[in-house]
């Protein structure tokens, strides 16, 4: 359990990223939360049964060929674990995330976009926002970046002018 | 200067009246439901005394009345905790300690002077004579600064009222209301009470989303379950609340308890009793950790996100458990800077979602390491981190120096077990739980019959586990009156196994050895 030294995942703990062809079809839920917790609004949340987990203290495996994008699990989880991710035919991609700070983010913002570790790794564009009101003041925000980029987005934080 | 919050990407912080009150003489700004602590902190007041005997400043620690830092004078009534007053227009505060106040103390110089002249202990050495010993005391004794007494004395005997009732919960955080939901849905008559003019205990300032699962409300934000809890309450008519009431002691049994609701003296006849008090903050040992600007973790949320007011620009955090890790990130969605997280272990002690949540916003998380000194001379201005080897020993030349204005302590809370153990309940220290815990049975109920301890106070865990143990204690407690029938017994069982499931997990390995040490057959 590397990652409990540092708070954040390396690349030999990630689970399994959806294959290219699947992040291509439709949008994906990707869950980091390795650590065993007691914890489970995400599979309870899930109404297509793609997220596995025994027993309440059992880390979330994602079935991708189930899950259909939905976003239900990223709306309740309190880790802020899940990121959608998604490969446009435009050859763009996409992270679609939790956000819960001041100033909220609206369609059409730049942002940076920030690494597991916090660096920042480039910039992309809000596309889209579930406004706070509608989740709790937990708002969901989806951002254009480089496709590469979407195995590694974790946050992102407004550009001020 | 306002130190006051005013947006909030969670909460929304509706204040009171304006109203003025008078620090040692001076007007500040105020608003009703404010504490005193709060307000003067927000007008930027930041000693709010001095230490017995080397008159170092102190500021508050914990902000919910547990350990004494913020006592002043307030109308007049001297050593009341000013985080558990609320301000009143024209209301007259002062510190009671240092001359000629604890801002400004020309005492202060015992700090540099004391031990050179007077060392410890030295009255006995250096006056001999009992008549200038007994005038040195008395002086000594002034300088100390625990306010001058009334000089009126009552006599007579005090006015009480008597209230009966079949289950008594002491605490309204979410062991308690849990208890007095599932006691009082079978028809039990109970009472809960809380010393503050709110439930929700430590609820009411987590506003991030909670774990645990769904059926028990996590995915919901700490400071709603309180809410939703308190609602349900309130449907029940054979449950009543009484808020601002402290009850102080227990007595024959538990068949007799006394309170004080805000001037009134209650004597309060239970069948059965639910400790439910919870818990406070531990603190840390290190160089100047008196100095005002190191804090309680739990002290700051308070402040932050109950009243609205910035504890500072910018925080370290000691401890990485999830109320470090948590409360960093509350800190940041405040607006307020956070430094880097430290913790002594070699590794994280909170869930690892936390850490990450932090991680990705760019607060470095040292492990291995710890605060060696706090810098500055009447507040914190600084810190001095170091890593730690192999036998937790600073490396030398690894320090590194920390800009904050303020110190979060993090590192864990003790049961606030005192009413337990002043009723008699056989008591036993056991570090997997965080301090001295009550024996009690799998239905929490303690060493004596009729008296159950649920929640924290009866071993550290978290909101879910203090829902599911007040439930159990509560259902009990019911069954044992002869309320509930059947049903009831077996809802009984029933979350038992919840908790037990619960606990199954390797977070939940340590509270299962630790309760394993204090366990009594039922
Ligand atoms: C920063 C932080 C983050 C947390 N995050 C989580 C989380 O994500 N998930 C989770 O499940 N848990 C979390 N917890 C833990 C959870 O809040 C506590 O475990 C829980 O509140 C304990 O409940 P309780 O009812 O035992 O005690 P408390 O909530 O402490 O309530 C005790 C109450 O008793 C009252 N009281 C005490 N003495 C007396 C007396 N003599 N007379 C009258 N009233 C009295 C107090 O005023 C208080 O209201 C967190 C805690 C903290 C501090
Ligand atoms: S996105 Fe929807 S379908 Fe996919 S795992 Fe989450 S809840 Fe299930
Ligand atoms: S809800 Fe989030 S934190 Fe909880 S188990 Fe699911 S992914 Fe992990
Ligand atoms: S008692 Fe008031 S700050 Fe601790």
């Amino acid at each position: 359990m590397k990652y409990l030294e540092r708070g954040y995942l390396e690349k030999d703990e990630l689970p399994p990223f959806p294959s290219e062809e699947r992040l291509k079809k439709r949008p994906v839920a990707y869950i980091e939360c390795p650590q065993p917790i007691p914890c489970s609004p995400c599979f309870e949340a899930c109404s297509v049964g793609a997220i596995k987990m025994d027993n309440i203290n059992d880390p979330p495996e994602v079935d991708y060929e189930k899950c259909t994008g939905c976003m239900s699990c990223l709306r309740v989880c309190p880790g802020l674990a899940v990121f959608i991710l998604r490969l446009r035919e435009d050859g763009k991609g996409e992270v679609t995330l939790q956000y819960e700070f001041l100033p909220w983010l609206n369609k059409g913002d730049k942002v940076e976009l920030l690494n597991r570790k916090g660096e920042v790794v480039g910039y992309g564009v809000v596309n889209w926002v579930l406004p706070p009101e509608r989740n709790d003041q937990t708002s969901l925000v989806r951002v254009e970046m480089d496709a590469s980029l979407i195995y590694d987005v974790r946050a992102v934080r407004k550009v001020r002018e | 200067m306002d130190g006051r919050l005013v947006d909030h990407p969670i909460l929304k912080f509706e204040r009171g009246k304006e109203v003025t009150i008078y620090f040692n003489g001076k007007p500040i700004k105020a608003y009703e439901g404010e504490t005193v602590a709060a307000a003067l902190y927000a007008a930027g007041v930041r000693i709010f005394s001095r230490s017995f005997r080397w008159h170092r400043p102190r500021g508050f620690f914990c902000a919910i009345g547990k350990c004494s830092a913020c006592m002043m004078e307030v109308d007049g009534i001297p050593n009341v905790r000013t985080c558990k007053v609320y301000v009143r227009d024209g209301m007259q505060v002062r510190t009671q300690t240092g001359y000629p106040n604890a801002e400004k103390d020309i005492f202060a110089l015992a700090d540099k002077l004391i031990d050179r002249f007077y060392p410890h202990g030295s009255h006995y050495t250096k006056f001999t004579n009992p008549l200038i010993r007994d005038f040195v005391l008395s002086q000594l004794r002034k300088m100390t600064g625990f306010g001058k007494p009334p000089k009126a004395v009552y006599e007579g005997k005090a006015k009480h009222e008597e209230i009966s009732c079949d289950i008594l919960v002491v605490g309204g955080g979410p062991a308690g209301m849990s208890a007095a939901i599932n006691a009082g849905k079978y028809g039990a008559k109970v009472l809960l009470v809380d010393e503050n003019p709110f439930l929700g205990g430590q609820l009411v300032k987590q506003t991030h989303r909670f774990f645990g699962s769904a059926k028990h409300k996590a995915g919901t934000r700490g400071i709603r379950i309180a809410k939703i809890l308190e609602e349900e309450l309130q449907k029940i008519p054979n449950v009543m609340v009484l808020k601002e009431t402290k009850v102080f002691g227990i007595y024959n049994g538990g068949k007799e308890v006394g309170a004080v609701q805000k001037d009134k003296l209650l004597r309060i006849k239970p069948k059965k009793i639910i400790i439910a008090t919870g818990a406070y903050e531990r603190t840390l040992v290190f160089e100047n950790n008196d100095l005002p600007g190191v804090y309680g973790a739990g002290g700051v949320q308070t402040l932050m996100n109950v009243y609205g007011i910035y504890p500072g620009t910018r925080g370290l955090i000691v401890g990485s458990g999830n109320v470090g890790l948590i409360l960093s990130y509350q800190l940041m969605q405040a607006g307020v800077k956070v430094a880097a997280v430290v913790e002594a272990m070699p590794r994280i002690g909170g869930y690892f979602v936390h850490a990450a949540k932090i991680r990705r916003l760019g607060i470095p998380i040292y492990v291995r390491h710890t605060v060696l000194r706090a810098l500055g001379k009447n507040k914190v201005e600084g810190a001095v981190i170091a890593e730690l080897d192999e036998k937790w020993n600073p490396i030398k030349g690894s320090e590194k120096k920390i800009d904050c204005d303020f110190i979060c302590v993090a590192v864990g809370l003790s049961p606030a077990h005192e009413l337990l153990y002043q009723a008699g309940c056989k008591m036993k220290f056991v570090p997997e739980l965080g301090g001295l815990v009550p024996l009690r049975t799998i239905y929490n109920e303690t060493s004596v019959t009729g008296i159950y301890a649920a929640g924290d106070v009866a071993g550290i865990e978290e909101a879910t586990a203090a829902i599911m143990s007040g439930r159990i204690a509560s259902i009990h407690a019911t069954v044992a009156l002869g309320y509930g029938g059947e049903e009831a017994k077996k809802e009984l069982e029933e979350a038992v196994k919840d908790l037990q499931e619960f606990r199954a997990g390797p977070f939940g390995e340590k509270i299962v050895s630790g309760i394993a040490k204090c366990m009594l057959s039922s």
